[in-house]
């Protein structure tokens, strides 16, 4: 599998990073050169293998239900590039 | 089973409706999914928010047993499969109510798979046709924030209480085939959810939407390509929307055009579907598990608590109804609303007659209810309340017409009906020598009548109740008046 | 009796101040001058001297009053900055955190400054630990204090992602300094700069408050100028953290106490498969050292098949930037960070010119291939199938503990690099961690001592590889080579 530009601008706007033409073009053989590497994965036989769930055996914990948390609104909004009042800010977006 | 027979009728011939849905109920719990803030309604801007839910660098997510609970008590509800083994995974996106980039969910293990829920299509109808809604999978997930684009001129704002708040949801086969049918089935949904108490089931407040999947087909033929109309927040809306948005299919293909597979809101204003084009950007989440999270393994004890903290379901509560000799309608309507068989289960433990008790629930409780306009949860009178009311009526301390004004003046004041009995004087009264002085003087008042009656005119035998009554001011035993006036009339 | 508090580590700060030869307030004094005169290595981003006084001053304090003092009592560290500290400027060393002050303690960092220690500043990285050179951060490329014997002053990369931790020990600006480790962050920069550090088991030491990379793979450690010191420091960062689900349930062992360098009756594997081809000579003598060194210690010596080692670093290279661009898609400058925001632009343009400004190259690299690989269509090719691979490489570890164990390879392929010779090619640069992936797949413990010098003067680092838990097996072993290697070469101070 190899990616072309129009990939290479897709995968930019999946991951929304404005990307210049520029360095589209040079993300193609970057991404082809690593993507050939990694896929010699697939001379891997891993008939009846699952993939890794678990690092190391560990056993998900439940935690109590019960309000331990919250009511941090000046933290929550400490860092905020734009807030006003209680909210984030965010360019208005039209639905 | 009996086949929908909800056809559209359009220029080619019948169509026939598919209708899957995939409904989202927030579950009930204190806390969010994966954090210790409050999941309460209603709260300040972004005051129910943890670090984590406001996905600050380095935040992890740890999870709620309580939610993982409701949602397998939901399945077991449901006679669904319980998966042992599920897992968290990761459904990537961009948008400003969803602060960690990607939602958690659970796409290729859910912790429910496959059950099913029986809807009768007309609840008023005992006899109605009832039609099995196969269920592909519960699975539980975060509910996002809130934008708001109306409070600036430039900006939307963004709050996250509701961030992380936990979510089922319930995704149904493309059983459905008409309107009616998905009405019925999300109703009977709420009612299950309620009963088993892992969902509110609060429609306005966003506890429970829907998103609607609908295409349409030749009676029989290959399924169409279906659209999505997301986030209908009432079961009225969700037939409107099906019913346009069927309609606007057949429109589209018989007049030479093709259904694009999209997402649409419904605006109920307009009573139509619309395409979303804000977010016609093709989608590719990128699921992937969730690394920050293990496996979720549940063991036997965990199951067999969910198993044990059921309760009697709609169903088997309406046949254990009807077997202690209520109507198939009462039994249905009792049923219906978890509510409603909960109230009634508490008059029932109160020691009132089960037929006396459902007949007087549904005449007059439900009847003053209505007048008031308010719901069985605001009702004035409790069933420890109704039960006094109803014992002095089966005791013979009052009579039924006595009781409904009793009733009345128990919801006016809020006093119990004994304190009214008692302070108004309503006991009935067994005073033979009493209601024979009445008698005798309507007797004489009415000498033509005395006379027409005994030359055979039977009916007037009520005329002669209804005054000895309202000369005792309906404080007498009636049965005592029938035997006194059969007498004195001969 | 005036000290080189500089020469001290963190077990003779620790006695000296609990035996009352010296102050804490002392050492912290010294180091933050030291710190602040060293400008010319560009390790720390922030420098916090009045943390580390602060903290001297409780212990201080805590002992006059006779009270009880912290594992790390007095020793003033340095901080990678990807952990979160309260009030002071955490970034990832990325220009998209810029600014950015925590409302949090990492539980790692509580737990340190909970046993006494002091923190002298905030420590250059890699961008988002995303590098094995400290030529990604935003801040400035990290410079090692050591300099090759040609006398050519070329600056050296002091290996990555842990650049700054390793550079600001080496150079003796710190005692230690916290480190993470995704696939050899750790290990790489101490073999480097010919210093210890090692990465515990994975779920060890919480990831609450660490600004994440790969969560399936990140895990701190310390690092610091020897075995003993690690020990210190791991016991007094590692422990159970219910704010994270993958941390372990289990009592931390006092591994210091638990120091022993006789490896009698220790079974050591030598992978056969790490013997590439075209290996670095100056790397397969300093290997050969090691295993006498360990036979020397009385360890039994076996070879050992560890058969899909080659597909390690591939996997690991699906692995990490699949998370990793999930991971980072937090960082859209809604809530915090940089906020690039076009005239004219919604809310989707703010994202992309947000992140495109934010992040450096590489990161940008790593977010592309994530997503790509992640994508419908090849989800199952790339990540399902390196998830596979990956367990067989664990599989590989649980099959080789049957005759050996402890595993010994090299930490890195060849000695630390000049600034600027590996980033033409991306590749390259990947292959370096080529030693230190396997053991981040499997989660399993690892250590890096010094193991000689190259001919060209600069350190080389012994990776020792422990039992998913056996900390203390892989501190012993790291141990038992300190005692023989007599690794004492410092660089020289020229800054």
């Amino acid at each position: 599998m190899s990616v072309d530009k129009d990939t290479v601008n897709k995968i930019a706007r999946l991951s929304r990073i404005a990307i210049s033409d520029a360095e589209a073009d040079k993300m193609v053989g970057e991404l082809n050169g690593i993507l050939a590497w990694v896929e010699q994965l697939g001379e891997v036989d891993v008939t009846g293998v699952e993939p890794m769930t678990a690092v190391i055996t560990n056993k998900l914990r439940l935690r109590d239900d019960a309000v331990t948390d919250g009511d941090v609104r000046d933290k929550v909004l400490a860092n905020a590039p734009a807030k006003e009042g209680s909210f984030f800010g965010v360019p208005k977006v039209i639905e | 089973m009996t086949e929908s027979t909800y056809r559209i009728q359009g220029n080619t011939g019948e169509w026939e409706v598919v209708i899957g849905l995939e409904v989202h109920a927030q579950i009930t719990s204190e806390s969010k999914l994966f954090s210790g803030a409050s999941a309460e309604f209603g709260a300040e801007p972004n005051s129910h928010v943890s670090l984590v839910d406001a996905a600050m660098p380095g935040m992890l997510p740890v999870p709620n047993r309580e939610c993982l609970r409701q949602a397998v008590r939901t399945g077991m509800a449901i006679n669904a499969q319980i998966n042992r083994w599920s897992r968290f995974d990761r459904k990537n996106y961009f948008y400003a109510d969803l602060p960690q980039g990607y939602q958690i969910s659970q796409l290729y293990h859910p912790i429910v798979g496959e059950g099913e829920i029986e809807v009768t299509l007309n609840e008023k109808d005992p006899d109605s046709a009832v039609k099995k809604i196969g269920i592909e999978r519960i699975h539980v997930e975060q509910d996002a924030g809130k934008l708001m684009h109306d409070q600036h001129p430039t900006m939307s704002f963004v709050d996250l209480n509701r961030s992380g708040v936990a979510l089922m949801e319930i995704v149904s086969r493309p059983d459905i085939s008409s309107p009616q049918e998905a009405g019925a089935y999300l109703k009977k949904l709420r009612s299950i959810l309620r009963y088993v108490g892992s969902c509110d089931g609060n429609m306005e407040q966003g506890s429970m939407r829907a998103d609607v999947n609908v295409s349409v087909r030749k009676p029989g033929g290959e399924l169409g390509t279906r659209t999505e109309t997301k986030n209908v927040n009432s079961i009225r809306f969700m037939m409107q929307a099906i019913e346009y948005e069927a309609q606007r299919q057949v429109d589209l293909i018989e007049s030479g055009g093709a259904v694009v597979q999209e997402t649409r809101l419904f605006d109920a204003d307009r009573q139509e579907t619309r395409s979303m084009r804000s977010k016609e950007d093709a989608h590719d989440y990128r699921y992937f598990p969730d690394p920050d999270l293990l496996p979720v393994e549940l063991d036997d004890a965990f199951l067999e608590e969910c198993r044990a903290s059921l309760p009697e379901l709609p169903d088997a509560k309406r046949a254990r109804y009807e077997a202690m000799g209520l109507t198939a309608y009462n039994a249905a309507v009792l049923t219906a609303e978890a509510e409603t068989a909960f109230w009634f289960e508490n008059l029932l433990a109160e020691g009132v007659d089960a037929k006396q008790g459902s007949n007087w629930l549904m005449s007059e409780l439900f009847g003053a209810l209505n007048k008031l306009g308010k719901t069985l949860d605001e009702s004035p009178v409790n069933p420890q309340q109704a039960a006094e009311l109803l014992g002095l009526v089966a005791d013979g301390t009052i009579s039924g017409s006595i009781a409904k004004q009793v009733f009345e003046i128990m919801l006016e004041t809020g006093q119990g009906a004994s304190a009214i009995v008692e302070e108004k004087g309503l006991k009935q009264t067994n005073d033979t020598g009493a209601i024979e002085a009445e008698i005798a003087k309507i007797m004489a008042a009415n000498e033509d009548k005395v006379t027409e009656y005994r030359s055979g005119k039977d009916k007037l035998f009520g005329f002669f109740v209804g005054q000895t009554m309202k000369a005792m001011q309906g404080k007498a035993n009636p049965q005592i008046i029938n035997d006194l006036l059969k007498k004195a009339l001969g | 009796m005036m000290s080189d508090f500089s020469r001290l580590g963190v077990a003779a700060i620790r006695d000296g101040v609990a035996k009352g030869e010296f102050k804490a307030v002392e050492v912290a004094e010294a180091l933050n001058a030291r710190v602040s005169a060293a400008k010319a290595l560009n390790a720390f981003i922030v420098e916090t001297p009045e943390k580390a006084i602060e903290a001297a001053q409780a212990v201080d304090a805590d002992r006059a009053a006779g009270k009880p003092l912290g594992k790390m009592a007095g020793v003033p560290i340095g901080m990678k900055d990807l952990f979160c500290t309260q009030g002071v400027q955490t970034t990832a060393a990325s220009h998209i955190l810029e600014g950015f002050l925590p409302t949090y303690e990492s539980t790692v960092s509580a737990n340190l400054w909970k046993a006494g220690a002091g923190m002298l500043g905030k420590l250059n990285m890699d961008q988002f630990a995303m590098g094995s050179s400290n030529e990604t951060s935003y801040f400035g490329n990290v410079i090692s204090p050591w300099r090759r014997n040609d006398g050519s002053n070329a600056a050296l990369a002091p290996g990555g992602s842990s650049g700054g931790s390793s550079s600001a020990i080496a150079a003796r600006l710190c005692p230690a300094a916290t480190g993470t480790d995704t696939g050899g962050s750790i290990r790489q920069p101490a073999a480097f700069v010919g210093i210890s550090g090692i990465k515990p088991t994975y779920g060890r030491c919480s990831r609450w408050g660490v600004v994440a990379f790969a969560s399936s793979l990140d895990q701190a450690g310390p690092m610091a100028r020897d075995v003993r010191d690690c020990a210190i420091m791991l016991e007094a960062m590692a422990g159970f953290d219910p704010k994270d689900s993958t941390s372990l349930d289990l009592p931390i062992p006092a591994w210091e106490a638990g120091l022993n360098s006789d490896l009698k009756g220790k079974r050591i594997g030598i992978p056969r498969e790490y013997r590439l081809d075209g290996i670095d000579e100056d790397i397969a003598k300093m290997w050969e050292n090691g295993i006498a060194w360990f036979k020397d210690a009385g360890a039994e010596v076996v070879d050992i098949s560890l058969p899909h080692t080659k597909y390690a670093l591939p996997a690991y290279y699906i692995i990490a930037p699949a998370e990793a661009s999930s991971n980072l898609a937090r960082y859209d400058g809604v809530r915090f960070g940089l906020r690039d925001l076009p005239e004219g632009a919604g809310l989707q343009d703010m994202y992309a010119a947000t992140r495109a400004a934010g992040f450096g190259e590489e990161v940008r690299r790593r977010i592309m291939i994530g997503t790509y690989v992640l994508s419908a269509g090849f989800y199952d090719a790339y990540y399902t199938q390196a998830q596979k691979v990956r367990a067989l490489i664990a599989r590989d570890f649980d099959n080789a503990w049957a005759s050996c164990d402890l595993i010994l390879a090299p930490t890195a392929p060849s000695a630390a690099f000049g600034l600027g010779e590996k980033n033409a090619d991306p590749l390259s640069m990947y292959l370096n961690d080529v030693f230190a992936v396997p053991a981040s797949l499997a989660g399993l413990p690892a250590i890096s001592v010094p193991g000689g010098l190259s001919k060209e003067g600069l350190p080389l680092g012994l990776q020792i590889i422990g039992k998913a838990l056996d900390e203390q097996a892989v501190l012993n072993a790291g141990l038992a080579i300190e005692r023989r290697s007599g690794f004492v070469a410092e660089a020289a101070q020229w800054w």
